[in-house]
C-alpha cells in the first residue's frame, strides 16, 4: 500500500515544477514542460498490428451502419448519463484506449435533455420507439430545454423562427462549442479537482443572489459530474482520482473526461480542445525513461483518435440536412506559437496528423492546425503533405488569435476560439442578413410567406431601388432584428443552462469563466453585392398583385464582393460593423460578451431555400455563399483577390470566425514530380526520382 | 507619352503554375495560333475585349502583392503579339524590382529584326517557351504554323543567355512518341540557358470551354496524359539531353 502510494505521488515529481503544483493551471505545466520539435517526419511509427486489425473492425461496423440506413443501433430505454453504461468495447484484448458511449460501439445514446420531442423523432426516422416511460418521464415529469424555451417565447420570436430569418437556433438541440480542460484529469486526478470544486463551492456566500445561487448549485452538479467520473474510470478499471503515472494513462484520462461529456451531451460541436503538446509531455518522459517505444506512442494516438472517429449522437434528418451530414465536430487545435516565442509544435503533433495516413482519411476528430508564419519548417512541410494526400487539415490563423486568446486557447466546432478551460460561448447559431435586406425592402413582409415578420415600416414604393433609401431603411430592419435576435438567445441559454447544463464540461473550467455570446449571420456577399448592384447598377424592383417585391431585374454591371475591389467589399465591411455595433447595444445574458461569427460552412445551402430573390441577381433557393465567401462564381481574379476581400472583414467585429471555403484541384496548387527545376544540377547526376542530393 | 493599353483576356492573383513561386498572371487576348490541345481557346480571338493600362495592372497587383510574391507571369493567348504593351508592363514592374516570366510560344520571332524583341528581354527575368512540337509538319497539323520562328527564338535565347523554362505538352498519340521526345531532347541538349522542363501531360479540361463557344474540340476521344506517362516522357527527353551532351 505504501508503496503504491509512493509510486503515486511521483508519478508528477519529475517534471519541472511551477505554479501549476499550487493551483489548476495547465497551460503553466505545458508552459514549463514542453519539448519543442523542429526536426521531421522520418520518426514517426507506422500502424502496429492491433491497430490494423481494430480499425477494420471498426470500418466493418461503418458499413454495416451504412448498410442499415445510417444507424447501427439506437439506445431507446437508458437515458444516457457517464456512468448510465456498463463497460463497452469494440475488441477488448486489442485497446489501448478503452471507453465508448454506450455500451456497444456506434450504438447512439439517448439524450432527452435538450428535448424529448427531438429524441423521439431521431428514433422514429431509423424505426427505433424511445421507450413510453422515458417519453412520460420527460413529458409529464421533467421538464426540457426545448420545453423551457417555448414557454417563454414571444409571438414575434416564433415568427422570425418559422420564417427563417432567425435560423438554426439551438432551442431543440444540445448548443455544443464548449470545451472541457479534458487535460486537468491527466495532470491532477479527479480527487485534486474535486477539492478545488469543493473550495469554490465554498467560496460562494454573503448575499444570496439569483447569480450566486445559480453559480452555487452549477459548482454542486460540477463535483456530483467529477464523482461520476471516477465512477466511469471504475467501470473500465481504471482509478482516475490520481493524477496519470505514464502516457497511456495521461492518454486514457483524458479521454475519459471528454467520454463523458459526449455521454451527457448531444451538442452541436463537441470540441477536444489542445491536447497534442500536453500529451508529448507524458510520452516524451517515457520514451526518456524506455518505458515506451515510439511504435507504441504511436499506437496509444492512434487508438484515441479511433476512439473519437466513433462518436455518434442521435439526431433527425432535419438535423442532418442542416449541417449535410452528421458532424460531431470534435476539434483538435494543433501547434501555433507560444507568446514567449516558442513554436508549440511537439512530435505528438506529428503523430496526431500521422493517424490520417495509419488509420486513412477521415472528417473526424477536426484536426486543425493552428498556422503561424513561425511554425518549424518540417512540420509546415509535412501538414501540407497530409493536406495533400488526405484533404483532412483544416488550417486556423494563430498569428490572429494569438493576440486575443493567448498561446492555451483552441477551436469549437469550425472557428470559435476559447482559452481552454478559462472560456466558454453561448452559441447564437445565424442571423440571415440576406433575408433582412429583402424585409427592409418589403416594410417587414416575409417575400415567401407574405406575411408580417418584421415591424411593419414603410416599404420601398419605386420602381427603381435608390442606394441611400435602402441602406437608411436596411439600418432600420437590422436594429430591429439584432434585438429580436439578441433576446430570443438570452431565452434559448437561460434555459440550457436551467435544463440542460453541461456539468461534465463545465467542471473541467475554472469557476469564473469569461462567457461569449456568440452571434452568427449568414447571408453577407449576397447583402454585399445586392447594395453593391443598387448602388452602381440599375435594380428594378419587380412586384406581385399585393405590392410585394418577389424579383429583381438588373440593368447593367456592378462590382462583386470577392475581387479585392473597394467599392463593394467596404459595403460588406460597414454591414459587419454596424450589425454588431447592434448587437453590442443589447443585455446579453450572464454578463456574456457579444461577438459575431461569418462562417456556415454547410447551413448556407438551407438557408438559401428559405430565402427569395435577392438584388444582386440570385434567385430563390439558390444557396447563399458559405461563411464569408463571395458568391459562387462572381470572384473572376483567382483566389488571392477572392480572399483579399475576406481578409478586410474585421476580426473585431466577428471575432467568432470568419471563414472562407475554397476548394482548389490539386494540380493547381503547383507543380508535381512530374516537374524538373535546376536542371542544370539534375542533368549532372541520376535520373530522376529527385534522388539527386 | 500616350498611354499604352493591353487588350486583357483576364487576371489571375493566385497563379502557382506558371513560374516560380504564387504568381500574379495576365493573360493577354489574341493568339494566332490554334492548338488543337489549348485549354483557353477564349483567348484566341484578337478583338478587344478589356481595355487595361499598365498602371491599372500595376495597381491590381498592389493590392495583392503580399500574397503574389513570385511576381509577374504575362500569357495568354500570346503576350508577344502586344510587344509595345508587354515591354511598358515589365518595365514598370522592374521599376519596383519585381521578378517577370514572360510565357510565350515566340512565334513572332524573326532574327532579322530583333530590335523590339531585345527590348523586351532586357525587362524579362524568365521565358516560359512553349514548344509544342519538335518536328515541322507535325507542328504545322498541331497549331497551323511552322516552328521554325519558336526554334530560332529557342537558340537565340541561349545565344543572349535568357533563363528559360521549357514548357511541353505531351499528347497521347501526338507528342507522346518516343522518336519526338528524344528529339525534342536532343534539340534542349544544345542550349545552355534552361533552368527547368516543364512537361504538362494533356487534360481534356477544357471541353466545356470549346462548347460554349461553338468550337468543335480537335481531339474528341484523345484519353488525357496520366502522371506516369507524364514522368516517361520527361525522362525520355531528359535521357535525351544527357545522352547527347555526353556524345558531343
Amino acid at each position: 500500500m505504501s508503496e503504491l502510494t509512493l509510486e503515486r505521488e511521483s508519478s508528477t515529481t519529475d517534471f519541472v515544477g511551477g505554479k501549476w503544483q499550487t493551483e489548476i493551471n495547465v497551460r503553466d505545466f505545458i508552459q514549463k514542460n514542453y519539448t519543442p520539435y523542429d526536426g521531421d517526419s522520418s520518426f514517426l511509427a507506422g500502424p502496429t498490428e492491433a491497430t490494423t486489425k481494430l480499425w477494420q473492425e471498426c470500418c466493418e461496423l461503418f458499413k454495416k451502419e451504412r448498410e442499415n440506413g445510417g444507424v447501427l443501433d439506437m439506445d431507446t430505454k437508458i437515458v444516457s448519463t457517464i456512468v448510465s453504461h456498463g463497460a463497452g468495447y469494440i475488441d477488448k484484448d486489442l485497446e489501448q484506449i478503452v471507453g465508448l458511449q454506450t455500451d456497444k460501439p456506434l450504438k447512439r445514446s439517448l439524450q432527452p435533455f435538450g428535448g424529448i420531442r427531438m429524441a423521439e423523432t431521431s428514433c422514429k426516422s431509423y424505426g427505433y420507439e424511445v421507450d413510453p416511460e422515458v417519453v412520460e418521464i420527460f413529458t409529464k415529469y421533467r421538464k426540457t430545454h426545448n420545453q423551457g424555451v417555448f414557454d417563454v417565447y414571444t409571438p414575434e420570436m416564433r415568427a422570425a423562427r418559422h420564417a427563417a430569418i432567425l435560423t438554426g437556433l439551438p432551442d431543440a438541440y444540445g448548443r455544443g462549442r464548449i470545451i472541457g480542460d479534458y487535460r486537468r484529469i491527466a495532470l491532477y486526478g479527479i480527487d485534486r479537482l474535486i477539492e478545488d470544486k469543493k473550495e469554490q463551492h465554498a467560496s460562494v456566500d454573503g448575499d444570496m443572489t439569483p447569480d450566486k445561487i445559480q453559480l452555487k448549485e452549477e459548482l454542486a452538479e460540477q463535483i456530483r459530474a467529477l464523482e461520476e467520473m471516477k465512477e466511469l474510470g471504475q467501470i473500465y478499471g481504471y482509478d482516475i482520482s490520481k493524477p496519470a503515472k505514464n502516457a497511456k494513462e495521461a492518454v486514457q484520462w483524458l479521454y475519459f473526461g471528454y467520454l463523458s461529456a459526449v455521454k451527457e451531451q448531444n451538442g452541436a460541436a463537441m470540441s477536444l480542445g489542445r491536447t497534442s503538446t500536453f500529451l508529448d509531455i507524458f510520452i516524451e518522459r517515457d520514451l526518456r525513461n524506455g518505458t515506451l517505444t515510439e511504435s507504441e506512442a504511436q499506437e496509444l494516438i492512434d487508438h484515441f483518435i479511433m476512439k473519437l472517429r466513433l462518436v455518434k449522437f442521435a439526431r433527425t434528418p432535419e438535423y442532418n440536412s442542416l449541417f449535410s451530414g452528421d458532424p460531431t465536430w470534435v476539434t483538435e487545435s494543433i501547434g501555433g506559437v507560444g507568446i514567449d516565442g516558442r513554436h508549440m509544435v511537439t512530435k505528438n503533433s506529428f503523430r496526431y496528423l500521422h493517424t490520417l495516413e495509419n488509420l486513412g482519411t477521415a472528417p473526424e476528430p477536426n484536426m486543425t492546425v493552428l498556422w503561424s508564419k513561425r511554425l518549424p519548417h518540417n512540420f509546415k512541410q509535412y501538414a501540407a503533405h497530409i493536406s495533400i494526400t488526405t484533404s483532412s487539415i483544416q488550417y486556423e490563423n494563430d498569428d490572429l488569435m494569438r493576440v486575443t486568446h493567448g498561446d492555451d486557447y483552441a477551436i469549437a466546432c469550425c472557428v470559435s476560439s476559447m482559452v481552454v478551460g478559462k472560456e466558454m460561448q453561448f452559441f447564437g447559431a445565424r442571423a440571415n442578413l440576406a433575408k433582412c435586406l429583402l424585409y427592409a425592402i418589403n416594410g417587414g413582409v416575409d417575400e415567401r410567406l407574405k406575411t408580417q415578420v418584421g415591424p411593419k415600416f414603410r416599404p420601398i414604393t419605386s420602381e427603381y431601388l435608390n442606394y441611400d433609401e435602402v441602406i437608411e431603411r436596411y439600418e432600420d430592419m437590422m436594429e430591429w432584428l439584432a434585438g429580436l435576435y439578441v433576446n430570443t438567445l438570452n431565452c434559448i441559454h437561460y434555459m440550457h443552462d436551467k435544463y440542460c447544463y453541461e456539468r461534465s464540461q463545465m467542471a473541467l473550467h475554472d469557476r469564473d469563466v469569461k462567457r461569449y455570446f456568440a452571434t452568427g449571420i449568414a447571408g453577407l456577399s449576397v447583402v454585399a453585392d445586392s447594395l453593391s448592384a443598387i448602388k452602381y447598377a440599375k435594380v428594378k424592383a419587380i412586384r406581385d398583385e399585393d405590392g410585394i417585391v418577389v424579383d429583381y431585374e438588373i440593368e447593367g454591371d456592378y462590382p462583386k464582393y470577392g475581387n479585392n475591389d473597394d467599392r463593394v467589399d467596404e459595403i460588406a465591411v460597414h454591414v459587419v460593423k454596424k450589425f454588431m455595433s447592434m448587437i453590442r447595444k443589447h443585455f446579453t445574458y450572464r454578463n456574456s460578451i457579444p461577438t459575431m461569427s461569418i462562417l456556415t460552412i454547410t447551413s448556407n445551402v438551407v438557408y438559401g431555400k428559405k430565402t427569395g430573390n435577392t438584388p444582386d441577381g440570385r434567385k430563390q433557393g439558390v444557396p447563399l455563399a458559405p461563411g464569408a465567401n463571395p458568391m459562387h462564381g462572381r470572384d473572376s481574379h483567382g483566389a488571392v483577390a477572392s480572399l483579399a476581400s475576406v481578409a478586410k472583414l474585421p476580426f473585431n467585429d466577428a471575432q467568432d470566425g470568419i471563414s472562407n471555403t475554397f476548394s482548389i484541384i490539386p494540380n493547381a496548387l503547383g507543380k508535381d514530380d512530374v516537374f524538373m527545376g535546376d536542371l542544370d544540377i539534375q542533368l549532372d547526376c541520376g535520373c530522376c526520382e529527385g534522388t539527386c542530393q | 507619352m500616350t498611354e499604352i493599353y493591353g487588350n486583357i483576356h483576364s487576371i489571375e492573383s493566385c497563379g502557382t503554375v506558371d513560374g516560380p513561386g504564387i504568381r500574379f498572371v495576365v493573360f493577354t487576348q489574341g493568339c494566332p495560333l490554334r492548338c488543337q490541345y489549348c485549354h483557353n481557346p477564349d483567348s484566341w480571338d484578337f478583338k478587344e475585349n478589356q481595355k487595361m493600362s499598365v498602371e491599372e495592372i500595376f495597381e491590381q497587383y498592389e493590392g495583392v502583392k503580399e500574397f503574389c510574391a513570385g511576381g509577374l507571369t504575362v500569357t495568354g493567348g500570346e503576350p508577344m503579339a502586344q510587344i509595345e504593351f508587354v515591354t511598358e508592363l515589365f518595365k514598370l514592374f522592374k521599376n519596383s524590382n519585381i521578378h517577370t516570366a514572360l510565357d510565350t510560344s515566340g512565334i513572332f520571332f524573326n532574327r532579322n529584326n530583333t530590335e523590339k524583341v531585345d527590348e523586351l528581354l532586357k525587362y524579362t527575368d524568365l521565358v516560359l517557351l512553349d514548344i509544342k512540337h519538335i518536328n515541322d509538319e507535325e507542328h504545322k497539323k498541331l497549331t497551323g504554323h511552322s516552328n521554325k520562328n519558336i526554334l530560332d527564338f529557342a537558340k537565340y535565347l541561349s545565344e543572349t543567355n535568357k533563363p528559360v523554362w521549357i514548357r511541353h505538352v505531351v499528347v497521347p498519340g501526338i507528342t507522346f512518341k518516343e522518336e519526338y521526345l528524344k528529339k525534342l531532347g536532343e534539340f534542349l541538349a544544345e542550349l545552355h540557358n534552361i533552368k527547368a522542363l516543364d512537361v504538362l501531360p494533356y487534360h481534356d479540361m477544357a471541353i466545356p470551354k470549346y462548347e460554349n463557344l461553338g468550337i468543335t474540340y480537335p481531339l474528341k476521344g484523345v484519353p488525357p496524359l496520366t502522371h506516369d506517362e507524364a514522368k516517361k516522357a520527361r525522362n525520355i527527353i531528359i535521357e535525351a539531353i544527357k545522352e547527347k551532351r555526353i556524345n558531343k
